[in-house]
């Protein structure tokens, strides 16, 4: 690792957020801080909440208590305009890779670098073929999403994200759906791009493999509890977390000590998911 | 697990019997086949054999005559399990096939979650009542504001303000204008055979035929040409619009959008109402042309019409008026179709079925709209004279 491993200055602040559709609570009480340079995980069950977590976090989702701080600005008590600033700062891959099926990828990546820099029509495609290239994926500008793989579309998507160089970058279930080659190419990619341009990144999963490969802190997000019931490193919840649970689920439920029975995370992350 | 053969001739049904034993026990024996194709008895029936009986305690199995079994089985013997620990009867495993065992232990395993399941409520009329209210309420609103939303979209494209890729709108406009000509150019041309023949049979008993060209050219000027584009649009681009929008919806694409700092209104929505805008006013004029040639082709070959007599009355009877009016409607009728197919494929759920919906709705919703607003017109214009 080079000199843009984790540092201590917070990037992101989560306090006392409570997330809620209507009357019906996802999440409540999160508290947690996520430093520069750090690969936050934010981990659990199927159906805990992970993903209206981050939707928290990127402005799509406002919360129902609570306070996000970006460099210590307040995120959802800001202007919209403000708002919407804050967010050209953030990059996000979305779980399905979400890119614009109507655009080529070189278009995709490029679309927020002509709406956001005076550049020309050549350099921004020039830029668009780097990120494209930074993400092995050089030759393909001119494929459309539906034309390449899976795996080739949520690393276009990363391209995308990483576009106009973001501080910080969401990446919802990044390695789902892949096989566990390019699952690793991808956690290969993302500790590159964090060890070479400092970015921030924070990731919703529940692949273990790449959790203990990248993470470099986590928040554990219980589906029963709707809260967060761990934090830390991830290989250091593995072995010392004092929850049960949570080492369990770090474990893949082979933890011997283990008193619940292995399908119950399972089975209950299942029922949230049919919630509204 | 025995895996079922598909011989159908050599199968027994699966069959049961209830033995009471001293001491509240029940001997519950299964004999034949116990599969999905052998149509064994169910859960329900086992269950109420038993409850017959009063005072048990215990139930065990012999399974010694069984067959083959399947899940049936095992949903049998869950049911009796469930049923009877409701009731504090003791159930005795034992006496099952070992993988039957596994199976019955493994889905009682995790106790059913509280509050998970699904209970199916009716409401009474007042609370259905309410609720139908407040959403038509939210639906309006959000309408409302929809409306407001593109209009300042509008407001910001003619400042010039307004940032949305051109090829979109490039892709719209050929979408809403030249792919659309040969539908248009059918439909017009029978609408006016159509009013022609209508009026023909009326006129000649009076020996007016001469004055189908009139009644052709005022109604395509004034209605038919404006609402017939207004439907097909509706049909044809209104529900692409919503499907289009509904399936960005369903791949998180609007969402991509919206972390970018772009407007889905601007981006995706403001493209589209500019091209119907555009090419409304332009297919009205040619589905007017197109009804009076189609009129005129009955006039000729039905009526004995000269072509130079029916164009000189087409003429004399239709006045620029006419024409404006339902020019001007076109180009409302478009907005109506952007807006609704948008607004629906923007408020899709996110699910296959769900984008159907959106499609089906911006239809509904936009034939509902122009019969409407033709009808505001028609009523308008009268009134002020015109």
């Amino acid at each position: 690792m080079t000199g843009n491993a984790p540092t201590s200055r917070p990037h992101i602040e989560v306090s006392n957020l409570d997330l809620s559709y209507g009357d019906f609570v996802i999440q409540k009480n999160l508290t947690f801080t996520v430093n520069h340079g750090d690969i936050f995980i934010i981990m659990g069950g199927s159906g805990c909440g992970k993903s209206t977590v981050l939707k928290c976090l990127i402005g799509l989702k406002s919360p129902a208590r609570g306070i996000v701080r970006f460099d210590g600005a307040d995120f959802w008590s800001a202007e919209q305009t403000t708002r919407e600033a804050m967010m050209r700062r953030f990059g996000v891959l979305y779980q399905s890779g979400a890119l614009w099926s109507s655009m080529t990828l070189a278009e995709n990546v490029g679309l927020p670098l002509g709406e956001y820099t005076d550049l020309g029509a050549s350099e921004i495609r020039d830029l668009a073929a780097m990120k494209l290239a930074l993400v092995g994926l050089s030759g393909f500008e001119d494929f459309y999403p539906s034309e390449i793989s899976g795996g080739m579309q949520k690393r276009a998507g990363i391209a995308r994200a990483m576009a106009l160089d973001p501080d910080v970058l969401f990446l919802d279930e990044p390695s789902a759906g892949l096989d566990p080659i390019s699952s690793k190419l991808l956690d290969d990619l993302i500790l590159e791009l964090r060890d070479s341009l400092g970015t921030t990144m924070v990731i919703v999963t529940h692949e273990l493999a790449s959790i203990f490969s990248i993470g470099t802190n986590s928040v554990f997000l219980d589906p029963v509890t709707k809260t967060m019931i761990a934090q830390g490193d991830p290989r250091a919840l593995r072995d010392h977390s004092p929850d049960a649970g949570v080492r369990e689920f770090l474990n893949r439920g082979t933890l011997a000590s283990a008193t619940a029975p292995v399908p119950a995370q399972a089975a209950s992350g299942g029922a949230t998911e049919a919630a509204p | 697990m025995t895996v079922v053969s598909d011989g159908i001739s050599d199968r027994t049904a699966g069959a049961y019997s209830v033995d009471m034993r001293p001491e509240g026990v029940a001997l519950l024996s299964f004999s034949g086949d116990w599969t999905l194709q052998a149509k064994p008895p169910g859960a329900g029936a086992i269950t109420s054999d038993i409850g017959a009986n009063t005072g048990l305690r215990r139930i065990g199995f012999d399974t010694g005559a069984l067959a083959t079994w399947d899940s049936t089985f095992v949903t049998a013997i869950l049911g009796v399990v469930t049923q009877s620990k409701a009731a504090g009867i003791d159930v005795d495993l034992a006496g099952l096939p070992a993988g039957a065992q596994r199976l019955v232990t493994l889905a009682t395993a995790v106790p059913e979650r509280q509050g998970a399941r699904r209970t199916a409520t009716r409401d009474g009329l007042l609370v259905g009542l309410g609720k139908w209210w407040l959403s038509a309420q939210k639906s309006m609103l959000e309408t409302v504001s929809f409306v407001g939303e593109a209009t300042i979209a509008l407001l910001r494209f003619c400042t010039g303000r307004a940032r949305f890729r051109r090829v979109d709108l490039m892709i719209a406009l050929e979408d809403c204008g030249p792919k659309a000509l040969p539908i248009v150019t059918l439909i017009s041309v029978l609408i006016g055979l159509i009013l022609a023949f209508v009026g023909a049979i009326q006129l000649r008993q009076f020996g007016a035929q001469i004055y189908v060209a009139d009644l052709v050219a005022i109604a395509m000027a004034r209605e038919m040409a404006a609402i017939m584009t207004g439907i097909i649009m509706a049909g044809r681009t209104g529900a692409a619009f919503a499907a289009q929008l509904g399936t960005m919806q369903v791949n998180e694409e609007t969402d991509a959008f919206r972390t970018l700092g772009f407007s889905p209104m601007e981006f995706l929505v403001l493209p589209r109402m500019l091209a119907l805008i555009v090419m409304m006013p332009l297919l009205c004029i040619y589905a007017n042309i197109l009804g009076i040639i189609g009129g005129g082709i009955v006039g000729v070959l039905m009526l004995d019409l000269t072509p130079t007599a029916y164009y000189v009355e087409t003429i004399a009877s239709v006045s620029l008026t006419d024409f404006g009016i339902g020019i001007s409607k076109s180009v409302i009728f478009g907005i109506v179709v952007a807006l609704a197919g948008c607004l629906k494929g923007l408020q899709s759920g996110r699910s296959a079925s769900a984008v159907g919906d959106a499609a089906t709705s911006a239809v509904v919703l936009s034939i509902v709209m122009i019969i409407v607003l033709d009808g505001f017109f028609a009523v308008v214009t009268s009134v002020i004279g015109i």
